[in-house]
């Protein structure tokens, strides 16, 4: 199986979809001659053009609004916005327009835009640059969210978040853009609302997203050394939710940790913590234990960053509580 | 500069009197329609939040009937007159107001969200600025696939004032999609008037396509002729290739902002004077000297289709309850 990296996999899914579909285009804040803030859009100017690979100005609200109504028209739309931050600005689009002309019109009107971004710590960027807030999207019906952790994943997700007929919100990760991983030959689509277990386990359940996958995948490494097994779970679609893989896995373990990089106060944990207790309640032998950012903007120097924002060692921890419960 | 102003020529260019008379016919009955629905709203029968368009009828008849079909537009709250200019038959907006199944957003929209995509209405926003720019990616979307269609937003003065309509217009221009950006101006944001919301006198409100270097059409929106040919040129301009218009139409709320407003924020003798001198409808009917007895006729048609329309409405099928989750995704 040939490798890519997690950048490398964004950039072939889009290259391959704007080489066989005349409906599809991008558009977004200098995504074209330079490439992206990100690199990801690297070449993919010089191959398609101006006109399918679109700068824009600094306008996201703009970006998604004119990508609703291109897609309302027919084409299959993607827009980056360039830091998930910035989808503050564009929320009223997303929210109110986006998510909502379907109903509002009775079935009239189809939404098939995609909505890329990134986002995330490590990197001392402050406050603006690095949150992670997936979960908002989560509490609008209507939109699709998706946190893809891999190279395989991004690049299966990612083309069905194109061909899907919804608005789907795509949450790229900062730091996993250099990580390599193998791929299918060819590429192979990944529906959304499927989990993917990524190690089998049978004391305790991480369910993980984004760079917390690895940093799970790494706890759960440390742990197998104290004789504790665990599962990792990636919903990698936040909405829809695959429930029933992340059910069935917390009844056979028994017990559950969530971990993303947001703050937990208010993040997609919680939701899951509610999912599971109502769908595992008689199995669980501990709390379901939370693992997210300090409830704070994140601060500018590396040592305040590191540690407000968690790690392996968290979760390692939030594993050990969850085992040390009668 | 690139932009030129424009003022469109009123009168004498051209349209037939018979076309004037349809349009005074379709404007009578867009307000006849308008006052049913605050009638009906009194009267307990209609749920929701209502706002109507009376004095503002000329730039809805005006300007649908100078595009195609397969032309698309975006509403705003103030959206009845828009829906039947554009083609969506009168009993299905009402039964949408309804909230029935008949309705032309099926009961899922209301009075704020009609759409009928077949006739080319992409939908009613009640986010003030909301739609403008979904029509910059409509019309993208034609340009795109070089189709000879233009794509219409419909927004007040108050919309001028959000980060939507200044992202909108600053990339349609980039782009020169081909769009029309009708400013329906009448002064008022809401219960605001223009003295308190604009920092330039409320007639000098299209210089703002001139910061975008966008070309800047402007008629009288009372007048129906005036707005009628002016959206004709608008529409040639968009679809020669060299973008946009902004399409401004002075014109005139001779209602509250939304159904049961007191007004209270509104000078009794200017509103009454405005009505005396700026109804569209009078003064077109004056300018075609329609009689009283043949005004009492097409009134009487008018009325007899406004009211089987709340017929049909009533008769209409409440959906079923578990079905507000039927279109949440494709």
């Amino acid at each position: 199986m040939p490798e890519l990296t997690y950048r490398e996999a964004v950039r072939e899914t889009l290259g391959k979809a704007l080489r066989e579909d005349e409906s599809v285009f991008i558009m977004g804040e200098d995504i074209a001659e330079m490439g992206g803030s990100m690199a990801v859009t690297q070449g993919l100017f010089e191959e398609f053009g101006a006109g399918r690979v679109r700068n824009t100005p600094i306008s996201e609200m703009a970006i998604v609004g004119s990508g609703i109504g291109a897609a309302i028209q027919g084409m299959r739309p993607i827009v980056e916005i360039m830091y998930e931050d910035f989808l503050t600005i564009s929320m009223e689009q997303l929210v109110n327009q986006a998510a909502k002309h379907r109903t509002m019109s009775g079935g009239q009107v189809k939404v098939p835009l995609t909505i890329r971004t990134q986002g995330g710590a490590g990197w001392s960027p402050g406050a603006q640059h690095a949150q992670q807030l997936e979960a908002w999207f989560v509490h609008v019906p209507g939109l699709k969210v998706v946190f893809a952790s891999t190279p395989e994943d991004v690049r299966g997700l990612l083309w069905s978040a194109i061909y899907d007929d919804n608005p789907v919100v795509f949450f790229e990760h900062r730091t996993l853009y250099p990580i390599k991983g193998e791929v299918p030959d060819e590429l192979e689509p990944i529906p959304l609302g499927k989990a993917r277990v990524h190690r089998e386990g049978t004391d305790v359940t991480v369910v993980a997203t984004g760079r917390l996958v690895h940093e799970s995948l790494q706890a759960a490494e440390e742990a197998e050394k104290d004789g504790i097994s665990v599962e990792v779970v990636d919903p990698r679609t936040l909405l829809p939710l695959d429930e029933e893989a992340i059910v069935g896995s917390v009844r056979k373990t028994t017990r559950c940790v969530t971990a993303h990089e947001a703050v937990t106060r208010g993040g997609f944990g919680g939701e899951l913590a509610a999912v599971i207790q109502h769908g595992a309640f008689d199995w669980l032998d501990a709390p379901i234990e939370r693992v997210g950012a300090a409830f704070a903007p994140l601060a500018f120097a590396p040592g305040m960053e590191q540690w407000a924002v968690p790690h392996a060692a968290d979760v390692l921890d939030a594993i050990r509580r969850t085992v040390a419960r009668a | 500069m690139t932009t030129v102003e424009e003022r469109a020529e009123s009168g004498g260019r051209g349209v037939s009197e018979e076309v004037l008379r349809g349009f005074f016919r379709e404007m009578l009955l867009i307000r006849r329609f308008e006052e049913k629905v605050e009638d009906r709203f009194r009267a307990g029968e209609l749920p929701g939040f209502l706002h109507v368009a009376i004095g503002q009828e000329a730039t809805a008849t005006g300007v649908c009937a100078a595009l195609a079909r397969e032309d698309v537009i975006a509403s705003t709250h103030r959206a009845h007159g828009h829906a039947i200019a554009k083609g969506t038959p009168i009993e299905r907006i009402m039964a949408e107001l309804y909230g029935k199944v008949e309705g032309c957003s099926k009961g899922y929209g209301g009075s704020m969200h009609l759409y009928d995509v077949e006739v080319g209405n992409l939908g009613a926003n009640a986010v003030v600025g909301g739609g403008l720019p979904g029509i910059v990616g409509a019309a993208l979307a034609f340009q795109m696939r070089g189709e000879k269609r233009v794509a219409v937003a419909f927004f007040g003065d108050g919309a001028t004032n959000t980060g939507a309509f200044h992202e909108s217009m600053n990339l349609a221009q980039l782009w020169k999609v081909p769009a029309i950006m009708v400013l329906e101006n009448n002064g008022w944001a809401e219960s605001t008037p223009s003295t308190q919301h604009l920092p330039l006198p409320v007639d000098e409100l299209g210089k703002r396509a001139l910061a975008y270097g966008m070309k800047l059409i402007e008629a009288d929106g009372q007048d129906v002729e005036a707005v009628y040919l002016a959206t004709l040129a608008a529409r040639d301009h968009a679809l020669s290739g060299k973008g946009p218009v902004l399409l401004h139409l002075r014109t005139h709320r001779l209602t509250g902002h939304f159904v049961g407003d007191p007004q209270v924020y509104r000078d009794k003798d200017a509103l009454k004077e405005e009505r005396d001198t700026k109804d569209p409808i009078r003064l077109l009917r004056a300018r075609l000297e329609i009689g009283d007895d043949e005004l009492a006729a097409m009134d009487a048609e008018v009325t007899a289709e406004v009211e089987a329309s709340v017929e049909f409405a009533k008769a209409g099928t409440d959906p079923n309850p578990e079905d507000a989750l039927k279109y949440v995704y494709a």
